[in-house]
């Protein structure tokens, strides 16, 4: 029935069509069955994820407030969206978080591995330090860092009982600057991981280059540089995909931390499409805000799952 | 990720690696410092933290805050504690991890032992599915779980979180499964085994690691979760981070940080008891959602 000659196992091996000459039912059954088995998960995929997009872009051309209505206006919520102060605040938020937590997060996670991975005592104890945060969840940290941060009882108070009178650190509730407690608080929950992901790029690194680097007399600066470094594309390809898509969905750490404030010194994309689409009533612009989530996420995802997937074949 | 050696052809001088030392060991403090700091100052009385030091070490020891943010403190208008919402946390989580991880098998199995043209597509199409901002479904998802008469409640989350844990769940045991020899499934089907028996006999006794990581990722993703809760639940099933994030952020009354942190802790415990277990697993799920296989 089968083809089970060794050429050709590789081959038939991926298609699972036994090729017989005439099928009876009871094969012909046996080959629905894994496509049955896959149909719900496949439907729910479509008519949850694809059905669901569809439908968000069509409400973002119409003038849905409340409840969903379909009236078409064309362009008009992104030509509003785009003249709403709140949303050029939130991009340009947007902008500072994911440009920083993608730099920080990148230089310490490269860091912290290449310090790993010097055959350091106790690696397998620190290791699990630098990532546990990864466990939790964005509104613990972010409880967690809102109240350390707090001017009244956090660092800076206990910088002044230490006899520290003139330190001053109170960026979360400064305009200016409580965005940047929300790179610091992301920071901390994301770096360990990012620094895993390098890790094991720099263990996949072939001993035997490094060794005749060393034998031709390259410092260890320049090894790094030159050969190591530049065999970690791979891996800093994956931060920079998985950093800026958590970037643009975070949420959850935004409302912890700062709920959007103070005044709305820390909305970002996500909070605005929460609060127009479910307190403002203005669905209309709130899809139309999710619609410009989704096209900048796919536009670094799209290519990069495309190129993972082809090379899997 | 400790597959290979750890041996490395980099040496280092002794200055060197003293300030890796003191690096690492600044890290380290870095990020046990927050987390230190809650559970130091859940133990505290209040006055302790608004008139004394978050860093010092209690000098009354009370274990007052947990159990008021276990059982009475102020959560929205009721005086609960976290205790309900832990348990709708639970009976949210249990059913979508498993029906998750069994789909997520399934498709895992199809998509490498059974495969058909086109099946890459469909499989870059569940991936895909993943990494969509959320804020994109939940319109719809709003009016749909009213449509199903499920709206607000824990079905209607299990639902959510089914769906959009399946391209996570599939691109585990599909990537697992591939580098299974298929030779074996062939022998079976050889010997008359079928669809399932080939999955139940062969596959899933041989899948035990993956399971893990499956349902680690998606017990620790589904716990954590605060926008689905916070959009599709009320009252009764209310997920654990959307009672804590009302009980942080609530603005009247005293801001009492004890509970607060307490609460934090209590939230967290679950996921970080699993990281703490099973961690290896936890991380190998996190590396095979970047760095696919």
């Amino acid at each position: 029935m089968v083809d089970q000659t060794n050429s050709s196992v590789a081959m038939a091996a991926d298609y699972a069509t036994p090729t017989a000459v005439k099928p009876d039912l009871r094969t012909r059954l046996q080959n629905l069955i894994p496509k049955l088995v896959l149909s719900p998960s496949l439907a729910l995929i479509l008519v949850f994820v694809y059905g669901f997009i569809i439908f968000s872009v069509y409400l973002s051309f119409t003038g849905s407030r409340i409840l969903p209505v379909y009236d078409w206006v064309g362009l008009e919520n992104y030509e509003k969206l785009f003249r709403l102060r709140h949303w050029s605040i939130a991009i340009k938020n947007l902008g500072i978080f994911a440009g920083l937590y993608i730099a920080i997060c990148t230089a310490i996670g490269l860091g912290l591995a290449i310090f790993l991975d010097q055959k350091i005592r106790g690696e397998g104890f620190l290791r699990p330090i630098f990532l546990y945060p990864m466990a939790l969840s964005f509104i613990v940290t972010g409880t967690a860092w809102k109240w350390f941060l707090d001017p009244g009882i956090g660092l800076e108070h206990t910088m002044h009982l230490w006899g520290w009178e003139s330190f001053e650190f109170n960026w979360i509730k400064d305009r200016n600057f409580a965005i940047y407690t929300v790179v610091i608080a992301a920071v901390w929950q994301t770096s360990g991981f990012v620094m895993a992901m390098f890790l094991a790029g720099l263990r996949g690194i072939d001993n035997e280059i490094l060794k005749a680097a060393q034998i031709d007399g390259a410092s260890n600066w320049n090894m790094y540089r030159r050969i190591i470094i530049p065999q970690l594309r791979p891996a800093f390809l994956s931060a920079f995909v998985i950093l800026s898509h958590l970037a643009i969905k975070s949420y959850d750490l935004v409302v912890a931390l700062t709920g959007g404030g103070p005044g709305r010194a820390t909305e970002v994309p996500a909070t605005f499409m929460y609060s127009y689409t479910f307190t403002r009533n203005q669905m209309g612009i709130g899809a139309s805000s999710a619609v410009i989530m989704l096209m900048t996420i796919a536009a670094i995802m799209v290519p990069y799952l495309y190129a993972e997937l082809r090379e899997k074949k | 990720m400790s597959v290979a050696s750890t041996d490395n052809a980099i040496s280092t001088g002794r200055i060197t690696r003293a300030f890796i030392y003191l690096m690492l060991i600044l890290f380290a403090t870095f990020y046990l410092l927050p987390f230190g700091i809650m559970v130091l100052n859940s133990v505290k009385p209040l006055s302790e933290i608004t008139g004394g030091n978050m860093m010092s070490l209690p000098q009354v020891f009370t274990l007052e805050p947990w159990f008021k943010a276990w059982n009475s403190a102020q959560i929205g208008v009721e005086p609960t504690g976290l205790k309900p919402y832990f348990w709708n946390s639970l009976k949210m989580v249990f059913p979508a991890v498993t029906i998750s991880t069994v789909l997520g098998a399934l498709n895992g199995y199809v998509l490498t032992k059974w495969r058909f043209k086109g099946d890459t597509i469909l499989f870059g199409l569940m991936l895909f599915a993943c990494f969509i901002p959320f804020q994109i479904v939940l319109i719809p998802m709003a009016r749909v779980l009213g449509f199903l008469g499920i709206a607000g409640s824990t079905p209607g989350l299990v639902l959510v979180h089914v769906v959009y844990g399946l391209g996570f769940t599939t691109l585990y045991f599909r990537n697992y499964y591939q580098v299974f020899p298929t030779e074996l499934i062939r022998a079976a089907q050889i010997d008359g085994a079928g669809f399932f028996r080939i999955f139940w006999r062969i596959m899933l006794p041989s899948s035990g690691p993956i399971i893990v990581v499956s349902v680690i990722w998606q017990f620790t993703n589904i716990w954590n979760d605060f926008l689905f809760g916070a959009s599709f639940a009320d009252l009764d099933s209310q997920p654990m981070t959307v009672a804590l994030n009302n009980l942080v952020s609530s603005s009247t009354g005293v801001k009492e940080y004890n509970v607060h942190f307490a609460g934090a802790i209590l939230a967290a415990l679950p996921t970080l008891l699993v990281y703490i277990v099973a961690g290896r697993y936890f991380v190998r799920g996190l590396m095979a959602g970047s760095v696919k296989g």
